[in-house]
């Protein structure tokens, strides 16, 4: 078995490739450096809600609610208490995951349609709120005046993007050595009974509801932080960031890349962007039409989404080989 | 004072009668075939624009409504054949998904067809005018649509109270299984009342276009509302929902009469507290366990 032997090394490149490719993308990109970061701070949010939403199956619309709660407390922090950048990172995790906590508690012995419209109604609220008080959110204007001290005191904010690319990079590594850990865990794979059978998880022992509780809070936590380094990395919040629309395209990059996959956030989130920035090019409108499609596709025809697209291949072409056995 | 009262019943009911035309047919795809349907909206938003398409031609208003329901309809059925049905075997997340990915469709096609400005519908001039209602002057299109929605909310209930129709429809959202047990077309009797559903989405969305204004936005924008009526009125349920569109049509006005500035987040905080002390909805169905 040739293939065997070569597994271990293949997974091993596998695994280097899309960290290759950021830090390769720091040296070509030019001008196109922040659309990188811009990636990188979507993958992460696409990232926490496959915590949430694939692994642990809690139906959910409502997680632009963290995003944008990370994003307008970092963006405050650094107007009204500190332009520290790691300061106002930290503070934005933790109101975020304090949100999450909050929240949870209240809505996670609830699923399907009920649990749906309960995060649904959470994040309007806090739409709504931010919307009117435009004394703390700038409202439609957007949150502006974001300064921010350079990181360690050294590397500052600049216009090219670097400290934002490299910040951003740093920040997406660390959550993804988190949640790598957190489903190869004995408490990932819990959540995986819990999302198939939580009858059945409850009548083994499992607490169910502290489980997903603790996930949602870690997930919030990691769109908090999403949130925080995207008003870092443009200096600006604008109310968009809880509209429904954010929480529908983190779903849509999941989806494209493939639920319960880490690496599914980094293949949707990019082809998306990818997707989005080519056909704007041909029509200010037509993205909306193309990605919408792409999901209908994907939902219909390709469950596992495009990281399944080797195994599809690969089922496709035993089931042909087998046909031809039988011939 | 009680003049004011009656204005202000006046507004949220016509609000709430639109909100129950458009919501009504999602809650027996969420009650009967247990589908997670955002798109419902987009049905709503089509009807809309093909109204206005012909209004703005110098089409009969009312015969453009009827066209709406129409194309709504057909749209529904379209897309109920083709790429709903796989669905209903799959997890709720699979159909959150599709219908997204339907609404990101719709609104991307309709945007490159009328463009990203609102789209208005042109009313009959007498319905614009506001008439003499005794104690006040009063918009007639408000009026209308009270009548409108009163007028259809009787013939619905008439429909699933007392026809034969209506029976198995409620015997299939009661206890789809049994249903099919004694012989009904579960199938056949859901696709009917998708298409239903979708045909009266539209003709809301044309004849609500003075309130729910139409813009490419409008199926991601309202779906959010029409979803808080089917949950709070309970999935499946007709005086649910009709219960819930008004009184959401209600307090919403209220609140924006006498609380400007908080209405908005109040609406939705109300709505959070209700489902967290009655998850099933205000009026579910009996056997809905």
């Amino acid at each position: 078995m040739p293939l065997k032997s070569i597994a271990r090394p293949l997974a091993l490149a596998g695994h280097a490739l899309p960290w290759l490719i950021v830090i390769g993308y720091f040296f070509t990109a030019d001008y196109y450096l922040s659309f990188g970061t811009e990636i990188m701070i979507w993958i992460l949010f696409a990232m926490s809600l496959d915590l949430a939403l694939g692994y642990a199956g809690i139906l959910t619309l409502g997680h632009a609610a963290f995003f944008g709660v990370g994003a307008y407390a970092a963006g405050l922090f650094a107007i009204h208490v500190s332009p520290d950048p790691l300061l106002g990172h930290l503070a934005a995790i933790a109101l975020a995951a304090l949100l999450g906590l909050m929240t949870g508690a209240m809505i996670l012995h609830t699923t399907g349609v009920t649990l749906l419209m309960l995060t649904l109604a959470i994040v309007s609220v806090i739409s709504q709120y931010a919307n009117q008080a435009n004394d703390l959110t700038g409202g439609d204007n957007g949150l502006q005046g974001i300064k921010l001290a350079p990181i360690f005191g050294r590397f500052e904010f600049n216009l090219f993007g670097q400290t934002a690319y490299v910040y951003t990079a740093i920040v997406l590594f660390i959550w993804f050595l988190i949640a790598w850990r957190i489903v190869h865990s004995p408490f990932g794979r819990s959540l995986g009974g819990i999302r198939q059978n939580p009858r059945r998880m409850r009548a083994i022992g499992t607490p169910v509801w502290w489980r997903l509780l603790a996930i949602y809070t870690i997930s919030a936590a990691m769109a908090g932080s999403a949130g925080a380094l995207s008003a870092d990395a443009t200096s600006f919040v604008g109310l968009s960031v809880l509209d429904l629309l954010s929480s529908g395209i983190a779903a849509v990059m999941l989806i494209l890349g493939g639920v319960r996959r880490i690496y599914g956030a980094f293949v949707g989130a990019t082809i998306y962007f990818v997707v989005q920035d080519y056909t704007a090019k041909i029509s200010p409108f037509f993205w909306e039409f193309v990605v919408g499609g792409m999901l209908m596709a994907t939902v219909l025809f390709l469950e596992g989404g495009l990281m399944d697209l080797g195994n599809v291949a690969r089922r496709a072409v035993e089931r042909w080989r087998g046909g031809a056995d039988d011939a | 004072m009680l003049s004011f009262i009656l204005t202000v019943l006046l507004d949220g009911i016509s609000y709430g009668m639109i909100l129950f035309l458009i919501s009504v047919g999602l809650t027996v795809t969420m009650g009967l075939m247990r589908v997670v349907n955002l798109a419902h909206g987009a049905f709503a938003m089509i009807g809309g624009y093909v109204a206005g398409y012909l209004t703005q031609r110098g089409g009969n208003f009312y015969l453009s409504t009827i066209a709406a329901a129409i194309a709504a309809g057909a749209m529904g059925a379209v897309s109920e054949m083709t790429v709903l049905r796989p669905l209903y075997r799959k997890g709720e997340l699979a159909q959150v998904l599709l219908t997204i990915g339907m609404v990101f469709v719709a609104t991307g096609t309709i945007t490159e067809l009328f463009g990203a400005f609102p789209y208005p519908v042109v009313f009959p001039d007498y319905l614009t005018r506001p008439i003499n209602i005794g104690f006040r002057e009063y918009p007639a299109y408000r009026l209308f649509l009270i009548a409108v929605g009163a007028v259809i909310a009787a013939a619905l209930w008439f429909l699933v109270e007392r026809s034969i129709y209506g029976a198995r429809l409620r015997a299939a959202v009661d206890n789809a299984r049994m249903a099919r047990a004694v012989g009904m077309d579960v199938n056949f009797l859901f696709t009917g009342t998708f298409i239903v559903g979708c045909a009266l989405a539209g003709f809301g969305g044309a004849i609500g276009a003075g309130i729910l204004s139409l813009e490419p936005a409008y199926a991601l924008k309202y779906v959010v509302l029409f979803l808080v009526v089917v949950a709070v009125g309970g999935e499946g349920s007709f005086e649910g929902s009709f219960v819930a569109a008004m009184a959401l049509g209600i307090i919403d006005t209220v609140g924006k009469y006498f609380v400007p500035l908080a209405a908005p987040y109040l609406l939705y905080a109300a709505v959070f507290v209700l489902l967290l002390w009655r998850p099933r909805g205000l009026l579910p169905p009996k056997s809905v366990a």
